[in-house]
């Protein structure tokens, strides 16, 4: 047991219960609970705190400004940044994405420059520079993904020759795979790209060291990780921030503005337009106490046991009628457990396991490129966290028998 | 409380294991129109034949998808097979009636109007046999849109110009 027996009673959302059943939350790889305490953090910022900030001379709105900074150099600890000004708060991982693409990639990518992806990218990390195909004629690249569910990297010199940036996601949201983000980056440096990473299913649940993965970027999104929905994190070392032009206009994100134009404000300030979302920040600064006290190592631990409990819990009792996705190895993957059972629909599966008090999601996960690549057009994802426990694996387990009951044929 | 079998009823899931019309039709003189389910991935593509009588010749059905988008799409080719145009059309119009309160309060399309379609009570007295099996399908609002998939797909075939 790495983690707090009575963890569960932190996260008054899962006390209830959902067609007769206790429910029993598997989907934390879509968007995860709350503590209790992040919810009082963010009352407590509302009943006491909040002012707009940078903007008040009064103490009060000091107050709500140390919130919001106090928050961004949690963040920065956290992910062992070298400093505050390299955190920039957006509204989450696809907007942060997005500034990248905008920002950095209006400004340093041309026509038929390459930017190289991967093939289990999520749409966030895919769209955007879809877009600068579209606007400016930028190659895109894909690193193919083998049949283990893991990266083939025999081909990744060829791929990066010539190629501006690399962007691949550190854990895909469907395979579970954590790809070996320290060697991509150090090839992508070899070869004259830089290296971004998406961390929306990473920095929730493994230590995170961005000093040591050796990135220049990296995106990630607070509701995923016990904070609430509305704020996500960009990253990037502080010289490129500098030299990176503007996002969004407008107030905050200014020094000086006159009729003829403007001056910008320093980093992070400005990728950061008009009145930011304080009160999210309080949250995510809350939850990253949380983890903390719980440990990043210990939540890494707790997720891989259970997550091998599941895997073989599941393979032992449907043998050969469930297909797990992804890794077999559990130290390899994290607890994202995407799987076909029969030749049941994975909406029907999702509907059967709803009745039974169980949320798991069914569908394509925003990564269409990879179905295509794994010739399916939707699977059953069950996601683990700090709050799941081998019980709810078995209750997986148990319900999954039910299916039998209405679509054996 | 709602149960499983008011959603996966016998008639439901026999068209699901054995669907009706599953195939292809030459295009021409058949039409071939194709619809999405970008939430779940289903897929319909949807061949009809319609004769200079304006009667449903023929109907096929491709595509893959879940019990629910399956099978609604099996019973429609039975129900709308050697109907004329304006039979079809009330067919739909019946069975929109069917699930449109519950798809326009989950923000549904509610395209009705977009695909000639309005729901304007002319099709009250249609009668909808088999395909009232899934009437429970409304009890699980984030599934109507797979029962009415393939009928907005039928709605677009007929009002879209046949491909010389
Ligand atoms: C790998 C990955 N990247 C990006 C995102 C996008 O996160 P958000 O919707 O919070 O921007 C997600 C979450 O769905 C994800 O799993």
């Amino acid at each position: 047991m790495t983690l707090p027996a009575g963890i569960k009673d932190d996260f008054p959302l899962l006390d209830q219960k959902f067609c007769g059943h206790q429910l029993v939350y598997l989907d934390s790889a879509n968007t995860s609970q709350k503590p209790q305490v992040v919810i009082d953090a963010m009352a407590n910022y509302y009943q006491t705190s909040n002012a707009n900030v940078h903007r008040g001379s009064y103490e009060l709105a000091v107050k709500a400004t140390d919130a919001l900074e106090g928050a961004r150099a949690k963040v920065a600890q956290f992910i062992n940044a070298d400093s505050p000004a390299e955190i920039v708060f957006t509204k989450n991982a696809t907007e942060a994405m997005n500034l990248l693409a905008r920002s950095w990639g209006q400004a340093n990518l041309n026509a038929n420059d390459a930017v190289v992806l991967s093939e289990m990218e999520h749409h966030a990390n895919i769209v955007p520079w879809h877009m600068l195909h579209a606007e400016k004629g930028i190659e895109l690249r894909w690193i193919p993904v083998d049949k283990s569910g893991h990266l083939d990297l025999s081909n990744l010199d060829c791929l990066l020759d010539g190629a501006k940036l690399l962007s691949v996601t550190a854990m895909s949201n469907v395979l579970g795979t954590l790809n070996p983000i320290t060697e991509l980056a150090k090839r992508a440096h070899q070869a004259g790209a830089l290296m971004a990473i998406d961390a929306s299913q990473y920095v929730p649940h493994v230590p995170t060291d961005i000093a040591a993965l050796g990135a220049d970027f990296m995106v990630f999104t607070g509701h995923k990780m016990l904070a609430p929905m509305g704020i996500g994190v960009l990253w990037a070392r502080a010289n490129l921030l500098e030299e990176m032009p503007p996002f969004l206009g407008g107030g905050e994100m200014i020094l000086n503005v006159t009729k003829e134009g403007f001056t910008t404000n320093e980093i992070p300030w400005k990728f950061e337009a008009g009145t930011p979302m304080v009160g999210e920040a309080v949250g995510l600064g809350r939850a990253i106490d949380y983890l903390t006290d719980l440990g990043m190592a210990n939540v890494r631990q707790h997720e891989v046991g259970l997550t091998a409990y599941a895997l073989r819990t599941l393979t032992e009792r449907y043998g050969d009628k469930i297909t797990i996705q992804g890794p077999t190895e559990p130290a390899e993957r994290g607890g994202v457990m995407s799987f076909l059972y029969g030749d049941v629909h994975p909406h029907d599966v999702a509907q059967v396991l709803d009745q039974k008090g169980i949320a798991v999601r069914a569908g394509h996960h925003c990564a269409k490129p990879l179905m295509d690549v794994l010739n399916l057009s939707s699977t059953t994802r069950a996601s683990l966290y700090v709050y799941n426990n081998e019980s709810d694996v078995d209750k997986l387990a148990d319900a999954l028998a039910t299916i039998d009951d209405i679509f054996s044929f | 409380m709602v149960g499983l079998e008011d959603l996966y009823r016998e008639i439901i899931l026999d068209h699901y294991r054995s669907p009706r019309n599953r195939g292809e039709l030459a295009v021409p003189p058949a039409r071939r129109v194709e619809g999405f389910n970008p939430l779940c991935g289903d897929e319909i593509i949807l061949y009809v034949h319609v004769d200079d009588n304006n009667v449903i010749e023929d109907v096929a059905i491709g595509g893959q998808g879940c019990s629910i988008s399956q099978s609604s799409a099996s019973m429609m080719s039975v129900a709308i097979k050697g109907k004329t145009l304006e039979e079809a059309r009330k067919l739909i119009i019946a069975f929109k009636g069917l699930m449109s309160i519950h798809e326009t309060t989950i923000g549904g399309d509610g395209r009705e109007s977009d695909i000639g379609i309005e729901l304007d009570g002319s099709a009250d007295n249609v009668k909808l046999g088999d395909l009232e099996a899934l009437r429970g399908v409304v009890k699980f609002p984030i599934r109507i849109k797979c029962a009415t998939l393939s009928w907005n797909t039928l709605a677009q075939a007929l009002v879209e110009p046949t491909v010389a």
